[in-house]
């Protein structure tokens, strides 16, 4: 025994020597000190990571069978489902993964709006984080197109018309994106390269950057309390935990849990109640016969419903360029939070009833504008969208001022 | 903070309740996917009546044969399909179909999943004797429906409940035809739960132990 222990002893030592192997392992897992009151919320970033996994290991056998061609791209989804060995399961997987995906994230932010997590010195964490949001977005469109069913036809083509809108050199760009003058065969096949390869390999640095950034200045806390202020004479928070074993093992329940709801979904309700696979999606893409109701995926509907709510055109510029504008200001304002709140404490916990107020406002914003994005423009009265609209924005536009006017509460020195 | 989560959530909710209900009541089809009888007489139905006009062409008659244990298949093939692996035809093509009714039949394979086994179940039963159509009938789910009334001779023939329990059998054969996995896929949940369940007890215990000294 004592043999093969010291040859392995040797072994690493040999390795760590050209690559830091346990350097690493100290920095991120062993020797990574975590705050040792991080609750429920802070689930979701690890379950991303999980999700994120089942996606590229689901997506790289779909890979494998899908065909990128306008005649054979709905014909290749079908016989994935029907005649390739459990096929059905990966093509399932990513799909229901893919939405599960946006929940977990949508989680996994609200957590940072609810204890601040995005402000100083995490200003870097927050910013990667909302790229790979964006990258997230981007990849959810390119693969929503790829099965050339008839939503993803005509979502595709709505949301590549937004490209058209852009003054001047909107019409030249949208045939450059679509790489036809119709949406076709060149545009899958496009759509494929960008959706397996491009933004995938991004999002897996993103995502690497994002916790090295996270890993250089600590985790948050749900007090919003620095533990890095409170060291034993080693250096070592008083109140962190190394992140291996305890997190680690401690994440594992959520795992679990996690992957109940996955497989429930998976095996019981893969078409999502019609919002994960939209019906019109089991005919194939047809440009003479469009959907009754054009909606895309739920997880952009908040966005999609703030680019209808601008119905008039204002100073020569299309209402439609105009909603563009607002629809993609309303994803960069996010990524100014950490200089727009001014407030000295960090968690909700200590801040004041005007912050907690503007939180529950911009959440409920968010959930309407997204019911509404999903239904048809007429389905509510016309001033609705616009309205929260404004309330959503206004999160943003008023925090400097009533972060900075409102009484806070004292942040305690330890975590009690 | 907890307090303001649940009120916004509940004010949310009823807006909701809007998702649902469409303009026409839609009858339950109880389609039953793991009751093959009923699936076999489906098929045989769905072959005499639907197959004339629609193609199937995902639809494999060996996956049939193997998932309906129907033993004899090759005398159920249709005329000029000679291959167990073919996949259900359409015994005349899409523009004959396109002259003679206006519109191409669409094809049946993904049908169920399109529309919902509600609404084929609500549409098979729904054909009437109409004198002031062209046609001498209608559809009260579809009006002015361009497929003819196939199935005038049996619901004039049969009694109601055995039309309708025909077009349940047919209904559920469709809903099977759109998923043929469906069945194999929810049995599959109890065994998976039960492992993951297993599973959950021992990291829950393991994470126990290994925090009991965090305080």
């Amino acid at each position: 025994m004592s043999i093969i222990k010291d040859k392995g002893t040797e072994l690493l030592n040999w390795v760590d020597y050209r690559l830091p192997i346990v350097k690493a392992f100290k920095t991120h897992m062993s020797e990574y000190y975590a705050p040792k009151n991080l609750n429920f919320w802070y689930f979701f970033g690890v379950l991303a990571m999980v999700v994120f996994a089942n996606q590229l290991i689901s997506g790289i056998w779909l890979t494998m069978f899908y065909t990128p061609t306008a005649d054979e791209a709905f014909n290749s989804i079908e016989y994935i489902m029907r005649d390739v060995d459990s096929g059905w399961a990966l093509r399932y997987m990513h799909e229901v993964g893919a939405s599960l995906f946006f929940i977990v994230v949508y989680l996994h932010i609200f957590r940072g709006f609810l204890y601040g997590s995005y402000k100083g010195p995490r200003e870097m964490v927050w910013v990667i984080g909302m790229v790979i949001y964006l990258l997230m977005m981007a990849e959810g469109f390119f693969g929503y197109v790829l099965p050339f069913g008839n939503m993803s036809y005509w979502g595709a083509k709505v949301i590549i018309s937004l490209v058209g809108a852009i003054p001047v050199i909107g019409e030249s760009m949208q045939i450059w994106v679509q790489g036809d003058f119709v949406i076709g065969g060149a545009t899958l096949s496009r759509f494929f390269a960008i959706h397996v390869a491009l933004v995938p390999l991004i999002l897996v640095i993103a995502v690497f950057l994002h916790l090295v950034a996270l890993h250089q200045v600590g985790s948050n806390n749900p007090e919003g309390i620095d533990i890095k202020a409170h060291t034993d004479e080693n250096g070592i928070p008083l109140d962190g935990i190394p992140f291996h074993p305890y997190y680690t093992v401690h994440d594992l329940v959520p795992i679990v849990i996690f992957l109940m709801i996955f497989a429930a979904a998976v095996l019981y309700f893969p078409g999502g109640g019609g919002y994960f696979i939209e019906p019109p999606n089991y005919t194939p893409a047809n440009n003479l016969s469009t959907p009754e109701h054009i909606a895309p995926a739920w997880y952009y509907t908040p966005f999609y419903a703030m680019l209808r709510a601008i119905t008039f055109d204002f100073l020569g510029m299309s209402a439609k360029f105009l909603g563009l504008i607002v629809m993609g200001g309303a994803i960069v304002i996010v990524f100014f939070l950490p200089w727009l709140d001014k407030s000295p404490v960090k968690s909700m916990r200590y801040k004041g009833p005007i912050s907690k107020f503007m939180l529950a406002l911009f959440v409920i914003s968010f959930l309407v504008l997204g019911v509404l994005g999903a239904k048809p423009a007429d389905w509510a009265p016309s001033w609705v969208a616009p309205t929260f609209t404004v309330f959503y924005f206004l999160y943003f536009f008023a925090m400097p001022f009533y972060t900075k006017m409102e009484k806070t509460k004292t942040v305690p020195e330890r975590i009690g | 903070m907890k307090r303001l989560i649940i009120v916004s959530i509940l004010m949310v909710l009823p807006m909701f309740s809007f998702a649902s209900g469409g303009s026409i009541d839609l009858k339950k089809s109880g389609y039953d996917i793991h009751n093959k009888d009923s699936l076999r007489k489906g098929f045989d139905i769905y072959m005499a009546k639907c197959a004339s006009c629609h193609s199937a062409r995902f639809m494999r008659f060996e996956r049939i044969a193997q998932d309906l244990e129907i033993d004899d298949m090759e005398s159920k093939l249709p005329y000029g399909t000679k291959k167990l692996s073919a996949t259900i035809p359409a015994a005349m093509t899409a523009e004959m179909g396109e002259t003679a009714f206006g519109v191409a039949p669409p094809d049946l394979t993904l049908y169920t999943n399109y529309r919902s086994s509600d609404w084929v179940y609500t549409y098979l039963v729904s054909f009437y004797q109409d004198s002031n159509s062209k046609t001498g009938f209608n559809n009260h789910l579809v009006p002015n429906v361009a497929m003819p009334w196939v199935l005038a001779g049996d619901q004039m023939t049969k009694t109601e409940g055995e039309f309708r329990t025909d077009m349940r059998d047919l209904t559920n054969f469709m809903t099977y035809m759109a998923e043929p996995i469906r069945p194999f896929r929810e049995g599959l949940l109890k065994y998976v739960m039960a492992f993951l369940s297993v599973l959950l007890v021992v990291v829950w215990l393991l994470n126990r132990e290994y925090w009991k000294d965090i305080h």
